[in-house]
């Protein structure tokens, strides 16, 4: 047994915020994802897509002056940057599945080796389906990422060989960046980018199940 | 003289029919043209078919209409939210019926109507549950160019009711912030478009380099008292 610490929440959210680059297009998915926001190094200028027609979105307002005109994919109030844009529905998701996006940021139930994405549904009976802009998402980025704990609670891994709960597209996903190591997803499987400090190559693939390339 | 300007909320929904389609803009509460909707539930067309990105929040405006049993079927992209516990109920008791659209291929289908876009081929939910039928059967998909896309059909509207900030007597809109959202397409997409506003502005007076909404695509134009979005739809920490 290895000595590592798993990245927590915030260390994560920075690791992801290293890989983003000078100038990019980025739409930060609900729940974990947003938390990148707040790791953006300073100086560095990117611009925030949200679904819901705005590009430049900043972060949320202070106390007291919320515009739930002004709302995020969560409904969330946030604020807009000097330079931002608002533009309807149609044409929010043509900049996502025209490819113009840079990055797209991701929570994922599940991801194949190979980058098909689970990430809307449990497909648990009785409960009520709701996807919203999650296949669109997916596969209109030029990059997507997913950004999770790689084991569930049980301690299973959710990097599989194959998804078990229903699929959000396949072949999607390039990079998994989880609490205990970053991966590229390829056609030919995985591929290490990183791991936390003391955790060897041996027991990452242990917890996985999975073969990855060093 | 051309006037787009309703003289009531009785007058610009009259006529709806039982069985209608009904586009309904909004994304979460931004939007939402709560009082066009209290307008339709005055106006008393049933058996309705909804088109919204969601399926309302609390009790009031698209939930009201969901609860007095006026909607058959709702087609959406989220209507699971922290407050839809309207619509949970009347899904689970098979009450409504669900048509679940991702939100791209929602919009898409929209702008395709208004278009005159018979139907296109989407990259969105290929491979997945969603590029079947309701009836579970499998939608035409075809590879282009080494990619695999989904046919997906445009969604006509019988009406459209959106949110706008300002319009004036010919009918060109402008909106409000993100509350724009499904507004501008959703007015393509239907036979007979009513839009409310909280200013109406002199014809000439809005600058024609920033119309978003041409009054090609609106019929009706309803002033309402201005009142500020409330909050809705999402978990409260």
């Amino acid at each position: 047994m290895s000595n590592y610490t798993k990245r927590s929440k915030d260390e994560l959210a920075q690791r992801v915020a290293q890989d983003i680059f000078e100038g990019a297009y980025v739409n930060l998915g609900i729940g974990q994802p947003t938390l990148v926001a707040n790791h953006i190094p300073a100086g560095l200028e990117i611009v925030l897509h949200s679904e819901n027609g705005i590009l430049g979105m900043g972060p949320a307002p202070t106390p007291e002056l919320e515009d739930y005109d002004l709302i995020n994919a969560g409904k969330q109030p946030v604020t807009l940057l000097a330079g931002g844009a608002y533009f309807h529905h149609a044409d929010s998701f043509a900049m996502m599945r025209g490819g113009h996006l840079d990055i797209c940021v991701l929570g994922a139930f599940q991801v194949s080796a190979t980058g098909d994405l689970a990430n809307w549904s449990t497909g648990e009976p009785g409960s009520i389906p709701a996807v919203g802009g999650a296949m669109d998402l997916a596969v209109g980025a030029k990059q997507t990422w997913v950004m999770m704990d790689l084991l569930t609670k049980k301690g299973e891994s959710k990097v599989v060989a194959q998804c078990t709960y229903p699929l959000t597209g396949l072949g999607c996903v390039k990079r998994i960046y989880s609490d205990l190591a970053t991966l590229a997803c390829t056609p030919q499987g995985l591929q290490l980018i990183d791991k936390v400090d003391g955790l060897s190559h041996a027991e990452l693939e242990r917890l996985v199940g999975l073969p990855i390339q060093a | 003289m051309i006037n787009k300007i309703a003289a009531s909320m009785a007058e610009a929904l009259s006529g709806i029919q039982d069985g209608a389609t009904v586009l309904i803009g909004g994304f979460g509460t931004a939007g939402i043209p709560n009082e066009l909707i209290d307008g339709l539930i005055d106006q008393g067309a049933r058996e309705l078919t909804v088109v919204n990105n969601n399926a309302g929040n609390g009790d009031t405006g698209l939930a009201a209409l969901l609860k007095m049993g006026r909607v058959r079927k709702i087609v959406c992209s989220f209507p699971r939210q922290a407050d839809s516990y309207v619509f949970d109920e009347l899904y689970r008791s098979g009450k409504l019926e669900l048509e679940l659209v991702p939100q791209g291929n929602l919009a898409e289908r929209l702008r395709a109507a208004g278009a005159g876009v018979g139907a296109f081929f989407t990259p969105t939910g290929y491979g997945t549950a969603l590029a079947k039928h309701n009836d579970g059967s499998p939608k035409e998909t075809r590879e282009i160019g080494g990619k695999h896309y989904v046919l997906e059909y445009p969604i006509y509207g019988d009406v459209a009711l959106i949110k706008a900030e300002a319009g004036d007597r010919w009918g060109n809109l402008i909106y409000r912030k993100a509350a724009r959202n499904f507004g501008p397409v959703m007015a393509t997409a239907a036979k007979r478009t009513v839009a409310t506003v909280h200013e109406i502005a002199e014809l000439g007076s809005l600058d024609p380099e920033t119309i978003v909404t041409p009054g090609i695509h609106v019929s009706h134009i309803v002033k309402i008292a201005r009142s500020a979005t409330q909050a809705g739809g999402f978990k409260s920490a």
